[in-house]
This record gives C-alpha cells, sequence and structure tokens, in this order.
C-alpha cells in the first residue's frame, strides 16, 4: 500500500501485445503510378472499355490534385511513387496445412476476438476447404440471397456480371474529383462488395465480408457500391477484425451507398487494421471516403463504426440527404492508443425538406493517441423543416493523450432545428478504485467503464458484431489501458 | 480465537502530511465496532486505507486479515478475501448497469472461493430476492451503476452489495450519513441482517443516531489519527450528550 500512482497509469506502461506479421508471397507489379500501370489493372482484371477510361479520368484527376493536409494528423509525406499499386496473393502452397501448424498465439487472439474457428482459419492462411467445409457454407448462403434476388459478389465479379448496374451508378455519390484518396482508389481501386438489393426486397440476411468466400486479400484500395432499390432493406457488416498482414502502409478506400425511395441501408464497420508499434512506428494510413446518398424520399442510411486500429484514421463516413423525409445517422467510437491519430466524424447534408440526421461520437484516447472529432452539418436552403441532433463525447485515459472537437454547422434554412452537445471526461480513479473494492480486476474494470461509455454505438450495431466490438475493444486497449 | 482484522501501530500519510498517527485495533470474528471522531480525525482515512484506496503512504505499522498481510494485497484480492467498503459518496459508472456490475462482483469473489459462477438467471434471483429486503424498486434493474440516483439510494445499494457479497468484514464509511429516518432503519436492518458469528462490521459515522439501530459491540474515539478512548456503546450516549471535545482535551 506504499505506492502511490494509481492502477490506471501502471496500466498505461504497458506494451501492445496483439501485433503479430504473416508473411504472403505475392504477384505484385514494380511501384509506381502511370497510365500503364492503370491500364494493367484494368486489363488483368478483363474489365470493359468504359471502367478503363474512367480509372484514367481519375489518374489524370489526381496527378494534378495535392495530398490534403487540413486533417489535426501528422505524418511524414508519402511517396506515391514508390508504391505498388496491384498485389495479388499467390496460391499459398507453402501456406499452413491446417491449423495446427499456425502460432497458437495467432489463434489465441482470435479466440479472444470471437472470430469463429473457420473464419481463424482464413485468417491465419490455412487452406480453408481442406480443413472446414465452408464452400458449402457460402453456396447455401449465395443460394438463400440469389433466390430473394440480391446481388453480392465482390466488385470485379460485378463488373462482368451487371457492367450495367456499375456503369449507372459507381462515382454517382463520390466521384473521382471527390477528393485526393477517391481519385486515387478511383484510379487502382483493386476489388471490394457489390451489392444490389431489389425493389421492397429485404435481404434474407446480414451480409458481412466475413461469410464471403472471395474477400480475401481484396488489398488496400477496395471499392464498395451498395444499392437499395425501392423499398428495399439490407444490413452490410464490413469487418477488419484481424490485424492486416499487408506489407503496404496506406488503405484508401471508397464506400457509396445509394438508397432509393424508402429504402434502408445500414452499414456497420469494426476496423482493426494493424495501428503500429507503441513507438508510432509502421501502422496503416486509413484514408478512407465513405459515403451515402439517401437519394429517394424516406430513406435511411445508418452509419455505425467501431475504429481501433490503424496509425492514422482519416475517415467521414457521411449522408446526403437528398429525398424529402430521408434520414441520416451515424455512431462512432473511435479509440487511439500510444501514438495513433484518429481524425474521424461525418457530413450530414441536408437537401430535401423535412430530412433528419443524428449523430452520436464516442471518441476514447489513451497513451500519446490524439483523437479529433471533425463533423459538418450542412442545411441546404432548400431542407425546410430539417433537423439535426450532435452528440460528441470524448473520454480520456491517462495524461498525454488528446481530444479534439471541430463541429462545424452551416445552416441556410431558418426552419431547420440543429442541436449539439458535447463532454469530455476521464475515467476517474475513483471509478477505477470502485470496481476493484467489489472484486473485479483492473483490466476488467477499465473495460467496463469504457463500454459503459460506448454503450449507445455499441446498441446500433448488430448482435453478434456488438459483442466482437467490445472483445476488440478490450484487446485493443490492453497492453495500454486494460 | 484470533482476531479477524488487527491494526497495529498504523501510520499513514497523504503526500507528506500524517492523518493517521499509530492506529492500533482489534476486531473479533461476529463483532460490531462503531468508530467515531471529529471532522479530520482520520476515520474515512482508515476505512479506504484498510480496502487500498490508492494516494495514500503507509509510514509505519501493520494489519493483518485472516491472518494475512492485508496492506501487501491490491484492492481487488483484499475484496475478494472479503473485505467490503460500503462508500460514503458511491461514484457513478454511466452506461455499466448495476446488475451487470454486481454480477461481476459477485462471480470473481465465487471464483475466487473456488465456486462455480452463477448465469444471468440465477444471479437475478438473488437480486431480486435481497432488493425486496432493502425495499429498492424494479428499476433499479435497468439503471447504471449510481446514475441519477438520489443519496438515499445510492446508500441502499452499497447495503444490497454488501448483502449479496456477504463479506468477511464490512467497513461502511457514513453509511448514514444523507438517510432520512426512514431510510435509516432500512440501512440498518439490512446491516443487522448480517451480522453474525461470522461476520465482522466496523461502522465509521459522525452520530451517535445510527447507533440506536445497529447497536455496536464496541465504540472508538479518533482523535488526531489515534484511538484517543475507547467503550461500549455508552461510549457513544456521552460522546453524544457531552461532544467530542473532552476525549480531545483528555487524549492530549
Amino acid at each position: 500500500m506504499s505506492e502511490t500512482t494509481s492502477g490506471l497509469e501502471a496500466l498505461l506502461e504497458r506494451g501492445y501485445q496483439h501485433g503479430f506479421v504473416t508473411d504472403i508471397e505475392s504477384d505484385t507489379v514494380p511501384p509506381g503510378l502511370d497510365e500503364d500501370v492503370v491500364r494493367l489493372i484494368s486489363r488483368k482484371k478483363g474489365e470493359p472499355e468504359f471502367l478503363t477510361a474512367w480509372r484514367l479520368k481519375a489518374l489524370r484527376h489526381w496527378l494534378t490534385m495535392r495530398e490534403p493536409h487540413w486533417a489535426h494528423v501528422n505524418y511524414a509525406p508519402i511517396n506515391y511513387q514508390g508504391i505498388s499499386y496491384y498485389s495479388a496473393p499467390k496460391a499459398r502452397k507453402d501456406g499452413p496445412k491446417s491449423l495446427a501448424e499456425v502460432d497458437p498465439k495467432l489463434l489465441e487472439t482470435y479466440a479472444k476476438l470471437g472470430v469463429p474457428l473457420h473464419e481463424r482459419a482464413r485468417l491465419a492462411g490455412v487452406a480453408v476447404d481442406a480443413v472446414f467445409d465452408s464452400v458449402s457454407v457460402a453456396t447455401t448462403f449465395k443460394e438463400r440471397l440469389a433466390a430473394a434476388g440480391v446481388i453480392f459478389c465482390p466488385f470485379s465479379e460485378a463488373v462482368r456480371t451487371h457492367p450495367q448496374l456499375i456503369e449507372q451508378y459507381l462515382g454517382t455519390v463520390v466521384p473521382y474529383t471527390d477528393n485526393f484518396y477517391a481519385a486515387l482508389n478511383s484510379a487502382v481501386f483493386s476489388d471490394g462488395s457489390f451489392v444490389y438489393v431489389p425493389k421492397g426486397v429485404r435481404s434474407p440476411m446480414e451480409l458481412s465480408t466475413y461469410f464471403r468466400i472471395n474477400a480475401l486479400n481484396t488489398g488496400q484500395f477496395e471499392r464498395t457500391l451498395i444499392i437499395a432499390d425501392e423499398g428495399s432493406y439490407v444490413s452490410y457488416l464490413e469487418g477488419c477484425s484481424a490485424p492486416m498482414r499487408d506489407e503496404n502502409q496506406l488503405h484508401a478506400a471508397v464506400v457509396e451507398l445509394i438508397t432509393l425511395d424508402d429504402a434502408f441501408i445500414k452499414y456497420s464497420t469494426v476496423q482493426n487494421w494493424y495501428p503500429g508499434d507503441e513507438h508510432g512506428v509502421g501502422g496503416i494510413y486509413n484514408f478512407v471516403t465513405k459515403r451515402g446518398e439517401c437519394r429517394g424520399k424516406n430513406s435511411h442510411i445508418s452509419w455505425t463504426q467501431v475504429e481501433t486500429g490503424s496509425a492514422i484514421t482519416w475517415k467521414y463516413p457521411s449522408c446526403v440527404l437528398r429525398g424529402a423525409g430521408s434520414i441520416g445517422e451515424f455512431y462512432s467510437v473511435a479509440t487511439v492508443n500510444h501514438h495513433q491519430q484518429a481524425d474521424t466524424g461525418t457530413k450530414m447534408i441536408h437537401i430535401g425538406a423535412n430530412t433528419r440526421s443524428t449523430i452520436v461520437s464516442k471518441g476514447i484516447s489513451a497513451g500519446q493517441g490524439q483523437n479529433t472529432y471533425r463533423g459538418l452539418v450542412k442545411i441546404l436552403p432548400s431542407a425546410h423543416g430539417a433537423r439535426n441532433f450532435t452528440q460528441c463525447d470524448s473520454l480520456l485515459m491517462g495524461p498525454r493523450c488528446g481530444a479534439h472537437t471541430f463541429p462545424y454547422i452551416e445552416a441556410k434554412n431558418p426552419t431547420a432545428t440543429v442541436e449539439h452537445e458535447a463532454s469530455t471526461s476521464k475515467i476517474s480513479d475513483d471509478q477505477l478504485f470502485y470496481c476493484q473494492q467489489r472484486g473485479i480486476a483492473t483490466e476488467d474494470a477499465v473495460n467496463m467503464i469504457v463500454s459503459g461509455f460506448c454503450k449507445s454505438v455499441f446498441k446500433e450495431l448488430p448482435m453478434e458484431f456488438a459483442v466482437e466490438a467490445q472483445n476488440l475493444l478490450a484487446v485493443s486497449l490492453e497492453g495500454a489501458v486494460g | 480465537m484470533s482476531a479477524l482484522l488487527k491494526i497495529d501501530d498504523l501510520k499513514v500519510a497523504v503526500g507528506e502530511k500524517p492523518v493517521l498517527n499509530g492506529v492500533t485495533l482489534e476486531v473479533g470474528r461476529g463483532e460490531v465496532h462503531a468508530i467515531m471522531g471529529p471532522n479530520g480525525s482520520g476515520k474515512s482515512t482508515l476505512a479506504h486505507v484498510l480496502a487500498g484506496r490508492p494516494g495514500y503512504t503507509i509510514t509505519g505499522g501493520s494489519v493483518t486479515f485472516d491472518g494475512r498481510d492485508l496492506l501487501a494485497l491490491a484492492p481487488e484480492e483484499r475484496a475478494r478475501e472479503g473485505v467490503f467498503l460500503g462508500f460514503q459518496y458511491p461514484v457513478e459508472i454511466p452506461g455499466v448497469n448495476n446488475v451487470y456490475l454486481l454480477k461481476a462482483a459477485y462471480n470473481a469473489v465465487r471464483k475466487h472461493r473456488g465456486l462455480p459462477e452463477v448465469d444471468a438467471f440465477e444471479f437475478l434471483g438473488l437480486v431480486r430476492e435481497k432488493m425486496k429486503f432493502m425495499r429498492m424498486d424494479e428499476s433499479f434493474l435497468g439503471r447504471a451503476v449510481n446514475e441519477g440516483f438520489s443519496g438515499g439510494e445510492k446508500k441502499r445499494n452499497e447495503i444490497l452489495q454488501m448483502l449479496i457479497l456477504e463479506p468477511q468484514l464490512a467497513i461502511l464509511d457514513e453509511t448514514d450519513s444523507g438517510l432520512d429516518i426512514d431510510a435509516l432503519k432500512i440501512v440498518a436492518q439490512g446491516v443487522n441482517s448480517v451480522r453474525g458469528s461470522e461476520r465482522s462490521i466496523v461502522l465509521v459515522t459522525h452520530y451517535q443516531r445510527m447507533l440506536d439501530y445497529i447497536v455496536p459491540d464496541f465504540v472508538h474515539v479518533l482523535v488526531n489519527g489515534r484511538i484517543a478512548k475507547s467503550g461500549d456503546r455508552t461510549l457513544a450516549l456521552e460522546l453524544e450528550r457531552r461532544g467530542y471535545e473532552w476525549v480531545s482535551e483528555a487524549a492530549a
């Protein structure tokens, strides 16, 4: 009882315990980016002429752009000509043949994350179909979706099988001119997901990247396009709940969502890319453009994200509320530890009458992490009766981290209502001691308090994901906070 | 039989400032001790140090609990061994459900005792029964830990936790403060229900009032970080009548 430092500080001193690297042999083009590389990517994927032309326009535009520096993050300059823009994994004949050959520590981490066994095997690079019957699992689920008329396939497959839908919708929410990273992605995107839900159809299951057999190693320039036709509903889960194996540092994805009249897309993300070590070395730069457009009346887009990974996160899942009476939502938990930096938030652009938006952002900062909420609520003159509610809470753990909030509000219609609430708090030693005095270990106590702080976001996640998110949060704060 | 709790010449400082200046006290199994004293005499410090709250420096003396060196244990280990602190100001933990915390605590203690953990259903049965005893509303089950609780509700919740965790030693830090007479009776009833040969209770209080309902075996007066006088319950009545000054003067 002679120690005077708190349990919290002691925990903060500990190191990251779940970083690991898996080597994968891959088929990679030499570093550099020019029109030939873009043509090569397009040709390797057997793309139609319109898409090659679109990629080239994007590249030409990108070459005229400058990297943005308005975000509250710091990093050394990126040499875009030093990156390889196409990398396909080679056949994994040298990989582990069964789970028995996989590093038990790796499996332990997956178990802790609650990743299903066959998924653990896939992530560890085991030839899944030799060990588990996941092929038939995938087939059954594809059949069920097909029976409902839902198209769910890799983007590159959709380009071949449904080129008309791609041509009609690609780049209509995030045009290639949108921003530096979106332009880069448009030129070189490797793969991603495509979803189309036909009129009046409620997707018979949650769509998840986990259960997509073809979701292996889609690379760091993913492109996802989800279209919900009139009156349809789909819930899409994007899980990156395993540390990333890729050598490259830059991850610049684009996600476009489109809802037509009365449609609803629920998009949930749990992001856990490699955050770098405790000294801030390594890690992923996650520069992602995610945007949904409620194109039809009374349509609804809901983003939920739990961001625990990446060295730097630059990400603003947004909603363009065009259709009258449409609804946009953004629920976010962003955690930074060690030297991680996150600049994340949302944009709610109210165009249609009686559009509504809700923003709930929970930022957790630990170690020397810097966490920024950046949000824009824009009410255009046409948005009569528009309403927004924003709540932004920050939780600080330890004395060296930071929380920053930049809420922008532009209201150009006098009938609009915009509310903003913000708070900053600390996990107090009193809260920790209270839990400890009831017999709860410090780490469990921290997890409990943090989960409580995030509750209003976690409850928006689909059930299984919510459990996983809590576990993930625990793992990511472990080795630093608990 | 040796005492459950043995405090021997305990000296404690907060920063440079000495707060306890050699407290010696033995609490036997099944005994109820009341610790009284004026503001700033070190009563709450003693309660906190026994529970292992960070921020205090032990400058001398020792504490043994059930034969073990209590001060060498982490706060959660003390709790699992059976030391319970009823807080004077129970802290709010937003978003964390009451029952969730309590179940985690209950299972941590059970695990430590080598008993199987209980599931949510079984636990809820136990909580309901104890809540009824403490006359607590069902709505309590759905609320976050101490969030939006009145002073009386917080104190009742502390006693509820004690009833469920069944500690060997319960230290109740000014559990009577901020209670109206009805709530005081309920809290006292809760405390009295756990009195027995296996359970020891240390009541830290300013006022004699609670001792009308929880009759102590011993009363100690803490003045300037030392026990200045000990006696039976008549001492509390005398303090009520004469105040603390005469004890301080006698001790000086």
